[in-house]
């Protein structure tokens, strides 16, 4: 199931389509502080791109260096989420108020919007690490069961 | 107001739908229909980040999680055999669900300016957040910074399913 699918029109559809769902994920995270969406939104949009990735071109598909590397990738996210709010501990202030976050030429409202992108980056990031990892852990038992 | 009525039985269709229908497969794509559906009543109640997580994860990611676990079971298990439905049941969930029409009449009407939930906390969040965090979209400024403990922890519980699906599913694997 998880080899590259042999119909010609799902894979020049995937080429079209991929790019521009993994646009429409970066745009929803950053737009997130403008409108409606945010890191959660954006990282399930990048994981189901990556999924639909797997499915229409193979799991070893050439030059697909992000897959094996993803799964080691878990927490990522999770390490920019509490970063931020140890930064904000080295400033001199309470876990996650971004006021204290230590960025010269900034005012306090500022800083506040650079620690909301942050923490959304690192939300997205954990998310679509999860959804692709969890993809990938369904899809493993099929090939243990087709090998042996 | 004309859209509601239309949507809510269309919504009540689906579930049922998804319910009663004996392959597992069709059942999945109603499921994503009745997360669909909801996601329109969300946004037409004014809750648009909630219509689009609805969106997203209820129609597409659980749809693709279902379909992807209904390819890895064997042939047996997409075919749903039912128990007849228990007089009990029969019995005790009207009950419950006249209970709860009961009490759903005391509850604040929709968009009431002095209701608990309009009047306690949420005022300062909404007059204050521009101003504090330059970030329009309040609920992306209560979710990330107000609450923002919350939200780790509510990250953390993603990473822990992600770690616990990849130590339960994985077999073996590199």
């Amino acid at each position: 199931m998880i080899q590259a699918h042999d119909s010609v029109i799902v894979l020049t559809l995937g080429r079209i389509v991929l790019p521009v769902a993994q646009l429409f994920g970066f745009y929803v995270i950053v737009f997130g502080q403008h409108g409606p969406g945010g890191g959660f939104v954006g990282g399930v949009i990048l994981a189901a791109s990556m999924i639909l990735a797997i499915l229409i071109f193979g799991r070893d598909a050439p030059g697909s260096w992000l897959v094996p590397k993803i799964l080691q990738g878990d927490g990522i996210g999770l390490l920019i989420f509490a970063g931020v709010g140890g930064l904000c501990l080295i400033g001199g202030g309470q876990f996650l108020n971004y006021t204290h976050l230590q960025i010269p030429g900034l005012d306090e409202a500022s800083r506040h919007y650079v620690g909301i992108m942050l923490t959304q980056i690192g939300v997205a990031a954990d998310v679509a690490v999860t959804g692709v990892s969890i993809a990938i852990s369904l899809s493993a038992e099929d090939e243990q069961v087709s090998h042996g | 107001m004309t859209f509601e009525l239309p949507l809510l039985v269309f919504l009540v269709m689906t579930a049922a739908g998804a319910i009663l229908v004996k392959d597992l497969i069709s059942s999945v794509f109603i499921l994503g229909t009745y997360s669909f559906t909801l996601a329109l009543i969300w946004a037409l109640l004014g809750a648009v980040d909630v219509a689009f997580v609805e969106a997203v994860v209820g129609a597409g990611l659980a749809t693709v999680f279902f379909l992807l676990t209904l390819f890895t079971t064997s042939e047996k298990d997409t075919q749903i055999r039912r128990l007849p439905i228990p007089w009990t049941a029969l019995v005790v969930l009207p009950i419950v669900g006249m209970l709860l029409l009961y009490g759903a009449a005391d509850l604040p009407a929709f968009g009431d300016p002095s209701s608990p939930a309009s009047t306690h906390i949420s005022p300062i969040y909404i007059e204050n957040s521009v101003a504090q965090t330059r970030t329009p979209n309040v609920v992306t400024a209560i979710l990330m910074d107000y609450r923002s403990l919350d939200t780790l922890v509510e990250t953390i519980v993603i990473f822990t399913a992600g770690i616990a699906c990849a130590l339960i599913l994985r077999k073996g694997d590199s």
